[in-house]
């Protein structure tokens, strides 16, 4: 791993509470929820890691618990380091701090993590559906959430799917 | 045809009003401009240069609805594109028609899932279907013929 990254790493692990995960030259350290803004604001303002790359989760449902793994990578232009990390959020009542302060563009992904997933974002200036009609109930990207696929018309069942398929007239 | 043995010379052609509206309407189809997804591609190779559409009358696609006829709709719909779609198709004036091309507008293609609309005849009455993925310019073209065909076919008693 680079120096850099290590001293970085190192720092906060003196003052955090983190696991950490390497896996061929990536890094990836998993943190609490709590602690996740002020990590962000030591890795940004000290360390110099000025971009966020990824903001998104993972559902891991019914295998983990927590069910939820938000995931970040932030990446440092003029050093060229990348650093991973990973927020397990539980399934009851899931919810966030926003980094939108630290970094502009967490607020599309914030809104695409809230309708994707259902996870909240405390604090964030727009929290509304993103990819889905404002009125959709559920969150389809869960483990959970129905696949909603139409039945394939073959020859043998086209006209039974037919009768209750919606047609417009006019 | 008596009228014109008698008076063939003096530059009268009789026409039946139908086919000279049908012929009219032909050859003089704006289509609105709304590519959605990668079939817009296939459209604009139709309406460039090797694959012109133009010859066929369309030769300007207006961005405006209430001045256009023909309605391509070229790419998946979303559920969240679709009342935004039956928006634009009320604000087209008569007479109008609807060209669905490729497959993710005429079934919901290799998208059957939860967020696109499985063909969009659920939303708004379609005239042809061009089926492919995307189909290529001449398939398109076929299409935009079969419904220059089907215009051509309209009596005084569907315009009513």
């Amino acid at each position: 791993m680079n120096e850099e990254l290590q001293t970085a790493i190192s720092a906060l692990e003196e003052k955090f509470s983190i696991e950490k995960e390497e896996f061929r030259g990536e890094v990836s350290l998993i943190i609490s929820s709590d602690e996740l803004w002020q990590i962000c604001q030591v890795l940004r303002e000290i360390y110099d890691f000025k971009f966020l790359e990824v903001l998104t989760a993972v559902d891991y449902w019914p295998e983990q618990d927590p069910r939820f793994h938000v995931v970040y990578k932030l990446y440092s232009i003029e050093k060229n380091l990348r650093i991973g990390l990973r927020v397990p959020v539980s399934g009851i009542e899931p919810s966030l701090p926003t980094l939108v302060g630290l970094f502009q563009n967490a607020n599309w992904r914030e809104r695409e993590i809230w309708d994707m997933f259902g996870i909240r974002i405390d604090g964030h200036p727009d929290p509304r559906r993103i990819l889905m009609p404002h009125d959709w109930q559920g969150h389809p990207l869960r483990k959970d959430y129905p696949l909603g696929y139409e039945e394939v018309q073959f020859s043998f069942n086209a006209e039974e799917i037919d009768q209750d398929k919606p047609y417009a007239e006019e | 045809m008596g009228i014109e043995q008698k008076a063939g010379d003096l530059g009268a052609v009789t026409i039946r009003l139908e086919q000279a509206v049908n012929w009219a309407r032909t050859y003089a189809m704006w289509p609105m401009l709304f590519g959605l997804a990668c079939c817009a591609i296939e459209m604009m190779a139709g309406q460039a240069a090797k694959y012109d559409m133009s010859r066929f009358g369309m030769e300007l696609m207006r961005a405006t609805p209430r001045q256009s006829d023909l309605m391509i709709i070229s790419g998946r719909v979303t559920r969240k594109m679709a009342p935004v779609l039956r928006l634009l198709y009320d604000q087209m004036p008569e007479p109008k028609w609807v060209i669905s091309m490729g497959d993710c507008a005429s079934c919901g293609g290799i998208f059957n899932n939860y967020a696109i609309v499985q063909g969009v005849d659920e939303i708004m009455p379609v005239d042809v279907y061009v089926a492919g993925c995307p189909p290529r310019p001449e398939a398109l073209v076929h299409g935009i013929l079969t419904l220059h065909d089907k215009v051509r076919g309209e009596t005084i008693k569907t315009w009513a």
